[in-house]
């Protein structure tokens, strides 16, 4: 039987000085490097966009290969809140407090024309997107969205991962990002 | 031939000992002093506890009744009771007299016991 030799993709190297035996980059992108190929997501699901979310992590699309498959279902580990499905009004606070009890840096994903915009649910008990109550770094368009789609947003989150800066999320702006949601932060001098 | 360890062997181990120990601590002190001060952001609602996204009502440390407490207990204490029943049962014959006192003893004790929750009450389910 022929065996074909086949190369595997690691993750490439980020920018940087290579010479012999040694190699130099900045911490942020080294870091950067990490954070992109380990995001532990925290499925919030709760209708269809859930279960396409279900075949994503199945065998056949497999976000295990991002460095995604040890779901998270407490947010104290969770780096990625992947809201996915209709979004009531009552479940509003609840979306937000996950969102905020998760360990920085945290990012979101809405998944579906549920969770960016209401969707076809333009009703008075249906919050009309979850940017109203946490702020959102990826929309997946769809109703609902194909795996394949589930994960370009993915990778979407894995670019801002891998190019945020560290001192993002001490920034006054970040801070006024979470004030404008209604979450308050309270200044705290500490050894980081 | 034994080979013979006197005290003086042992000292590199104590040298071990306290370069691990050291290592600790100089470590513990040294990463307060490498760390910058940076601003933290802290948020109080992420130090609650998680309750899967609702809002936390009361603390779990409240005093409640011990009903279901004395329900536990009194199912052991009968529990306890069957299983020296049983083979009392079965060799009831060759226990003889004397047998059949020692288990009226432990049941009149056990009685005892169980004629006292039922003055205290334990028995009674309705709150008064």
């Amino acid at each position: 039987m022929e065996t074909t030799k086949k190369t595997y993709t690691r993750v490439d190297p980020p920018e940087g000085v290579a010479g012999a035996g040694y190699f130099a980059t900045t911490l942020d992108r080294v870091i950067g490097l990490a954070r992109k190929n380990s995001i532990w997501p925290l499925p919030f699901a709760t209708s269809c966009c859930g279960i396409e979310f279900m075949a994503t992590m199945g065998a056949h699309y497999d976000l295990a290969r991002f460095g995604s498959e040890r779901l998270s279902f407490s947010p104290r580990q969770a780096d990625l809140l992947m809201v996915m499905g209709t979004i009531a009004k009552k479940m509003g606070p609840v979306v937000q407090q996950v969102y905020v009890q998760m360990a920085e840096p945290r990012w979101v994903i809405a998944v579906g024309a549920c969770a960016a915009s209401g969707g076809i649910f333009d009703t008075y008990s249906v919050l009309q997107g979850i940017d109203r109550v946490v702020p959102v770094d990826v929309y997946v368009p769809g109703c609902p969205p194909r795996p394949e789609q589930i994960i370009d947003g993915f990778m979407r989150v894995q670019d801002l991962a891998a190019t945020e800066s560290l001192r993002r999320r001490y920034s006054e702006e970040y801070k006024a990002l979470l004030r404008s949601y209604g979450i308050f932060t309270t200044d705290q001098q500490d050894t980081m | 031939m034994d080979p013979v360890y006197l005290p003086e062997d042992y000292w590199p181990i104590l040298v071990q000992s306290v370069v691990a120990l050291g290592f600790v601590v100089i470590t513990m002190m040294l990463t307060h002093y490498m760390a910058g001060k940076r601003k933290k952001i802290r948020v109080l609602r992420k130090e609650e506890n998680f309750e899967c996204g609702i809002e936390l009502k009361g603390n779990a440390r409240f005093p409640f009744s011990v009903r279901y407490f004395l329900i536990a207990i009194l199912f052991v204490l009968f529990d306890v009771e069957i299983i020296f029943f049983y083979p009392w049962a079965i060799n009831f014959r060759e226990g003889g007299w004397s047998g059949y006192l020692e288990m009226m003893i432990f049941l009149a004790f056990l009685l005892f016991g169980f004629f006292y929750i039922i003055k205290k009450g334990a028995l009674e389910w309705k709150e008064k």
